[in-house]
């Protein structure tokens, strides 16, 4: 007689699920696989990476893509860019905030202050989309949750730009990316060799543009990153040491039974 | 109950207790005789009492930051993400938390499932246990709908037009649920308001469930009635407790991996979009835990056929009890049945899988064997195994494997190796 154990039934679900898999494998493009210094498990944001990353966002996507959830002062906070904090009051006073009503009840213009939200640059959607063609440029806030192929997904779409493939008739202010979904964006390549000049003397290719920027929107999307990796190892390993401790009282306690735990 | 009579032993104590019994059920509590046999898969009721007071807490700070409006709750999550103290780490675990209770759940049913823990005479602690797991469900889908990302409005506009297949009322039902004429404002207002609410109706559940687990006792491996309290017993004080402590943090290790180390990878992406009624996304699918019965759902081809369905792989559980006509409990001494069980798994797991692809093709081919097949499963397998199975030798008591039909001690031994 075949008993079964745990075992013996892990392995045959494996197998059955790894049989399958293949059955269903989707007909999308896999992302470019970047070994991203935030990935691992200890990762961390390149600082400069992010500091480059937020000038190609300022002169490059921003003039489209809002970034409403974002403040100035996150560029100065820890685990970010980490721009000081006369950089960041800088970097907020270089634009102009429509506050108010006043005593008056008049609105008004200011410049930024680093707690203002990231200035967004069309007034609401509609506005934004009308201006793009009819697609609306996603806010960039979460972008990186937002896409199943994450930071790598990212990157891939901004190298993704391609001649179509003969054959494939485009609309006028349609792409051809072979990352997207479809093979088709409403976004011209938005960087090319040299559109940024990098204030750290950074030679700015594509691939070097196309990797800073999506640093810095993997930050944007997860600010927490090295605080939640930090803290996270600092819980497993008391849990560990508890669990040896509870593991060590456990045995002497049920010493007393004959029974075996 | 065997207990005996307890006593305080301060005069205080026993003032008080003469009024409000407390310290009795204290008493009982501690003392409560359990089988000593209890491997494992007996720990996650415990963890599951961690796993519901870790969701109530994180939910209640949540709620303090949450805003319940379809303009301003994709914004408000935001914030608590980004500006509260820690608030990515309560988010985090509260999201994460509702996989881990599931995940939890679910061992627990399927352990129940393999040793037979809802026959007689624990048929109403099981009833309770599936009126839980259906709470369960309904405060986590609910509790999804909240961030008001894409998949929270859209699976929201699914689920609720299931009701609009019911005859010549459905439609009127939906409009009601929803508060509006589709998935809206006032919608998101009464799903906060009863995610809420849930969680406390689960706790009341979940003492009665206690309760009536008192009144028997605990099932065990080898699904014997035990004398109680007997050297088969110890008390549940300390010798559970610590063991349940050592299951526990194992389970929280796994489950600070998630929390903070891939806190997303059980989510959808599409969640991070914020709700927009004029875009579909591309494929809807529910959370994990739900997928199942997503694939049952699916897998008929009439609307009201497919809710009719998947509800009744639901409610078919209720009448299990009684479906299992077999009288010995443990899957351990019944061979046959072992087989069908482990089938059973994978058919749950083969219909999770088809829950979560496209329904088209040979997924859903597979999807409609994997229904077929769950409800052969209760309706005539189990039924007709009672009839026919030639079960092993049960054994009389834990501490002495003596077989009631006389056999070799030493192999009843090793049949222990193998619970």
């Amino acid at each position: 007689m075949i008993r079964f154990n745990s075992k013996r039934l892990i392995l045959v679900i494996l197998s059955t699920l790894i049989f399958i898999n293949p059955l269903f494998s989707a007909e999308s493009i896999d992302p470019i696989k970047v070994n991203w210094s935030f990935k691992e498990l200890t990762g961390k944001f390149d600082r400069a990476s992010l500091q480059r990353g937020f000038q190609v966002y300022k002169e490059v996507c921003a003039s489209c893509h809002s970034m409403q959830y974002l403040s100035y002062r996150n560029l100065g906070e820890p685990g970010g860019p980490e721009f000081t904090e006369e950089e960041v009051k800088a970097i907020a006073a270089s634009v102009e905030i429509e506050d108010g009503p006043d005593s008056q009840g008049e609105m008004f213009t200011r410049t930024g202050k680093p707690s203002d939200k990231f200035k967004s640059p069309y007034p609401n959607v509609e506005a934004s989309t009308a201006a793009n063609g009819g697609a609306y440029p996603p806010d960039m806030s979460v972008l990186v949750k937002a896409r199943p192929g994450g930071a790598d997904y990212m990157y891939s779409v901004l190298m993704g730009y391609e001649e179509p493939p003969a054959g494939m008739k485009l609309d006028d202010g349609v792409y051809y990316n072979k990352y997207m979904i479809g093979q088709k964006i409403k976004m011209a390549s938005p960087l090319a060799e040299g559109i940024v000049e990098y204030s750290d003397g950074t030679e700015a290719t594509m691939d070097q543009m196309a990797k800073d920027v999506t640093t810095f929107l993997a930050w944007a999307a997860e600010p927490e990153l090295e605080e939640r990796h930090r803290v996270g190892f600092k819980v497993i390993i008391y849990l560990l040491l508890l669990t040896i401790l509870v593991y060590l009282s456990m045995k002497k306690i049920w010493s007393r039974v004959d029974s075996e735990i | 109950m065997s207990d005996q009579e307890y006593t305080p032993k301060s005069k205080a104590g026993k003032w008080f207790n003469d009024r409000l019994p407390l310290l009795t059920l204290g008493s009982h509590l501690t003392d409560y005789p359990t089988p000593k046999n209890l491997n494992y898969w007996w720990t996650f009721g415990g963890i599951l009492t961690f796993c519901l007071m870790t969701q109530i807490i994180t939910g209640i700070v949540l709620a303090m930051h949450y805003v319940a409006h379809a303009d301003l709750a994709f914004a408000s999550v935001e914030h608590i993400m980004r500006n509260v103290n820690f608030g990515w780490l309560i988010r985090y675990i509260h999201s994460n938390g509702a996989s881990m209770f599931f995940l939890a759940v679910y061992i627990h049913i399927f352990r129940s499932l393999f040793y037979g823990s809802y026959k007689s005479p624990r048929e109403v602690i099981w009833i309770i246990g599936l009126l839980i797991y259906l709470l369960m469900m309904a405060t986590a889908f609910m509790g999804y709908v909240l961030p008001w990302g894409q998949m929270s409005f859209w699976g929201a506009t699914v689920i609720t037009s299931l009701f609009s297949a019911i005859p010549l009322i459905g439609e009127s039902i939906t409009t009601w649920l929803w508060g509006a004429y589709s998935v809206d404002n006032p919608t998101l207002n009464r799903f906060f308001s009863l995610h809420y609410l849930f969680p406390f109706l689960i706790s009341g559940l979940v003492i009665l469930h206690i309760w009536a687990l008192h009144v028997p006792g605990n099932n065990n491996p080898i699904g014997i009635d035990l004398k109680k309290p007997s050297k088969d017993t110890v008390p549940f004080h300390p010798y559970i407790t610590i063991k349940d402590a050592f299951a526990l943090l194992l389970f929280m290790i796994i489950f600070s991996g998630f929390v903070f180390f891939s806190p997303n990878v059980l989510g959808h992406s599409d969640n991070y979009i914020p709700a927009n009624p004029l875009v579909t996304p591309a494929h809807i699918v529910p959370e994990w835990y739900l997928l199942p019965f997503y694939a049952i759902l699916r897998s008929v081809p009439d609307k009201l056929g497919g809710v009719i369905l998947m509800f009744g792989s639901i409610f078919i559980l209720f009448i299990l009890p009684w479906l299992d006509t077999s009288k010995v409990r443990s899957a351990v001494f019944r061979p046959m049945y072992r087989y069908f069980y482990w089938i059973f798994v994978i058919d749950v797991l083969l219909l999770g899988y088809m829950g979560a692809m496209p329904a088209e093709g040979i997924y859903l081919a597979l999807a409609r064997i994997g229904t077929i097949y769950y409800f052969l499963h209760f309706i005539v397998v189990l039924p007709v195994l009672g009839l026919f199975e030639k079960t092993d030798p049960v054994p009389m008591s834990i501490s002495e494997p003596v077989l009631s039909s006389g056999g070799d001690p030493a192999l009843a031994k090793k049949d222990y190796d193998k619970i």
